[in-house]
């Protein structure tokens, strides 16, 4: 409906609604320097969003001020600060309820805070897309990165995607409204950074022209009634399944499960297209993988080169995405190799465990190296633990212990 | 929304469920001066309930549901509680996420309809439990009213967790005896009516749902004034005549002997002058309504 009829036109802002398609793969794009925060406040410029809900929690707090500057100037419908993040999150949902497109950002304890907004947005169909820019939650307190997060989000029914570097987060933000308000999806969307590296670095990230941007959310094209009062009431049901012990609501609460389950498997084929995959393998032959997701690639790329040049030949998997989760994908990416490294962010390393669940032979899985409390990822500390795993010699790293 | 778009299309219209059909036929969306005497003349918003049998909560939804003054263009939106099992039931829109938030929900819904449907009416009217409302969900409650949030609050205070089976909660009454309040409660009913004042609310009522039309005016008021100026927060007693020990004739009584003048529920209102102001022009021009009916009705009789 809207989607195809508004394209040509142009905005309150002056801006053209765009096909996507167009947007994202073919205008030209413009290098720009920025930080991570100022990259997701350009994505949103260009993303028509109705409703963004703030509230401060390091490291997103500077991206939720800046969409605040994009409200004031009219790129944004509506924009406030809740109370709390479980607030803010029900607020989402009360938006995207009444047929908004919603954005919000958040952190750590503020995902903690929030979370059993999460399978409620995902039960409730709502495409609502949140920024996680993880950060720690443990005691004591840490403002560091951290991905620990990211895990207790992998089964609450959302999409969970996990960029590596700001021009992912610029294109993934628009590309997310797109795959998940698709009719057969409709699902919120958790896009995860890891916090300060992404959002506090500056990067040179290509733009999409400012003067183009998506197209409205429809919310007829939901595949739940949106609450606005613009269809009929129907009677949801002859007797309310929450308070029935018997077979008929069983099943409808068993059924309604899998459907958001199977609305987050047929994401898999918009994913695909519009991330040309969801993983992404350069040097896959390698008898050595370093497969993981988030910055914790990007090291393993430098560990990469510095095997290289010891004559150590090494292949990188990227996960893009974790909901839908790329098992096939990785499966066939490993099938050859014979050492499987998965670098984290974490102590707890959930995605070596993800992985290891996956793949045959998962004694090929080395789970590590791990760091925790916003320590860096050393690429040597990487390449040692290959070395470690080829049995070659090294010298003691710094502060690992003899 | 108007009546038209619950049409059914004439093939399907044999095979719609009676009641819809009845909907369709009967109902009183759209109707200008719609209240609590359309019931048993028109097809109510509410279909049945699964209270039990005699809850002031079901008097409580249904004249709430003929007063409204806007369903077919109202979204509700409710919270878990034993208000939750009316709630399907309920044919405008109602929205039932997680328990407690239900003030949150509603900001971000009203500011949606708001953003969406520019220059036309579109209300919004929460309704909760208690404890949703006073405990759970304070926090949500008074920072959608400090945020002047335009949207109604109904609070359905039986002064205890009915749901889950009659435990304390902060809008009881000192001093009795519940689950999980085993030696008595030990601190004074929360006074929500005083703090929503405090807190910004327009128009504050705490009453019982004895009298249909006083149910009638105090929804009506809170709806207009929420539309047009700010919060408003109606608190009524719909005691839990399960948990307090009262057989299912006894809820109007007990809801009687509440508002006296000494007890608890003894009518209490509270306006803003904006509000007052407001009210006296809607008064003002059903009077001018009213009066020019009259008019030509007399012309039409000479
Ligand atoms: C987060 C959460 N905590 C607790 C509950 C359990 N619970 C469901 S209904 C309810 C009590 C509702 O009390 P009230 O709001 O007063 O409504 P009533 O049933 O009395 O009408 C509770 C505690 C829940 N559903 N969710
Ligand atoms: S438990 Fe109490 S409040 Fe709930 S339906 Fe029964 S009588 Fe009404
Ligand atoms: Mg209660």
């Amino acid at each position: 409906m809207a989607t195809s009829s508004v394209i040509g036109k142009k905005n309150k802002m002056g801006q053209t609604y765009t096909d996507p398609w167009y947007m994202m793969h073919e205008a030209p794009r413009t290098p720009s320097f920025f930080t991570g925060s100022e990259v997701i406040k350009e994505a949103i410029r260009r993303a028509s969003c109705d409703v963004m809900i703030a509230y401060p929690i390091t490291p997103q707090s500077e991206a939720a001020a800046l969409i605040g500057e994009l409200f004031v100037e009219g790129y944004v419908g509506d924009y406030f600060r809740g109370e709390s993040e479980f607030a803010v999150m029900s607020e989402c949902a009360g938006a995207a309820f009444g047929g908004a497109r919603v954005f919000t950002t958040t952190a750590g304890p503020g995902t903690m805070r929030a979370m059993e907004n999460f399978p409620m947005w995902a039960g409730a169909r709502l495409p609502i897309q949140m920024i996680v820019t993880c950060r720690g939650i443990n005691s004591p307190l840490s403002i560091q990165p951290d991905t620990l997060e990211i895990s207790y989000l992998l089964n609450t029914g959302m999409l969970v995607w996990h960029a590596e570097t700001a021009q992912d987060f610029f294109d993934w933000i628009l590309i997310g409204y797109l795959v998940a308000e698709e009719p057969d999806v409709h699902l919120p969307l958790a896009l995860c950074c890891d916090g300060f590296f992404v959002t506090h670095t500056k990067d040179v990230v290509q733009l999409t022209p400012a003067d183009m941007c998506l197209p409205p959310y429809d919310p007829y094209r939901s595949p739940v009634p949106c609450m606005d009062m613009e269809c009929p009431p129907v009677r949801m049901m002859r007797d309310p399944f929450v308070m029935k012990s018997n077979y008929i609501s069983y099943a409808t609460h068993a059924s309604w499960q899998q459907e958001v389950w199977a609305a987050v498997e047929r994401s898999r084929k918009h994913t695909i297209r519009w991330l040309d995959g969801l993983i992404e393998v350069d040097n896959g032959d390698a008898d050595i993988l370093i497969v993981s997701s988030g910055t914790a690639v990007s090291q393993g790329r430098e560990a990469k080169a510095l095997l290289e040049e010891e004559g150590i030949d090494v292949g990188i998997v990227k996960i893009k995405t974790l909901r839908p989760w790329p098992g096939e994908e990785i499966r066939e990416a490993t099938k050859h190799a014979k050492h499987i490294i998965v670098p984290e962010f974490n102590i707890i390393g959930w995605l070596a465990r993800e992985i290891r669940a996956t793949i045959p032979n998962s004694d090929r899985v080395f789970a590590g190296p791990h760091v925790g409390g916003g320590m860096t990822m050393p690429p040597e500390i990487i390449a040692a633990d290959i070395k470690a795993l080829l049995g070659i010699k090294t010298a003691a790293l710094a502060g690992r212990g003899s | 929304m108007s009546k038209e778009r619950i049409q059914i299309s004439p093939d399907l219209f044999d095979i719609m469920p009676a009641e819809y059909q009845d909907l369709v036929r009967r109902a009183t969306y759209g109707k200008e001066d719609r209240g609590w005497k359309d019931i048993g003349m028109a097809k109510e918003l509410i279909e049945e309930h699964s209270l039990c049998a005699g809850c002031p909560e079901s008097m409580a939804f249904r004249y709430i549901l003929a007063s409204l003054p806007n369903p077919e263009d109202t979204v509700m939106v409710g919270s878990t509680g034993c208000t939750s099992l009316v709630f399907p039931h309920v044919a405008v829109h109602n929205i039932h996420s997680l328990f407690g938030n239900q003030n949150a929900v509603a900001s971000g819904l009203k500011r949606a309809l708001s953003l969406r449907f520019p220059g036309k009416i579109k209300d919004v009217v929460v309704l909760a439990g208690d404890g949703a409302t006073v405990d759970i969900g304070l926090d949500m409650t008074l920072q959608a009213w400090f945020r002047q949030e335009k949207f109604t609050t109904i609070c359905f205070d039986n002064e205890l967790y009915a749901n889950t089976g009659g435990q304390e909660s902060g809008m009881m009454r000192k001093g009795f005896v519940a689950k999980m309040a085993p030696a008595g409660k030990m601190f004074e009913k929360v006074r929500l009516p005083e703090i929503a004042r405090e807190s910004g609310c327009h128009y504050v009522v705490n009453c019982t749902v004895s009298k249909p039309n006083l149910v009638e005016k105090v929804i009506k008021n809170a709806v207009y004034v929420a539309r047009e100026i700010g919060p408003t927060y109606v608190q009524l007693y719909t005691p839990c005549i399960l948990e307090i020990g009262k057989n299912s004739m006894e809820g109007l009584q007990e809801m009687r002997d509440a508002e006296r003048p000494t007890e608890r529920f003894a009518y209490k209102e509270y306006i803003s002058d904006q509000a007052k102001e407001l009210l006296a022009e809607i008064a003002a021009k059903e009077k001018e309504k009213k009066a020019a009916a009259k008019k030509q009705l007399a012309g039409k009789e000479a």
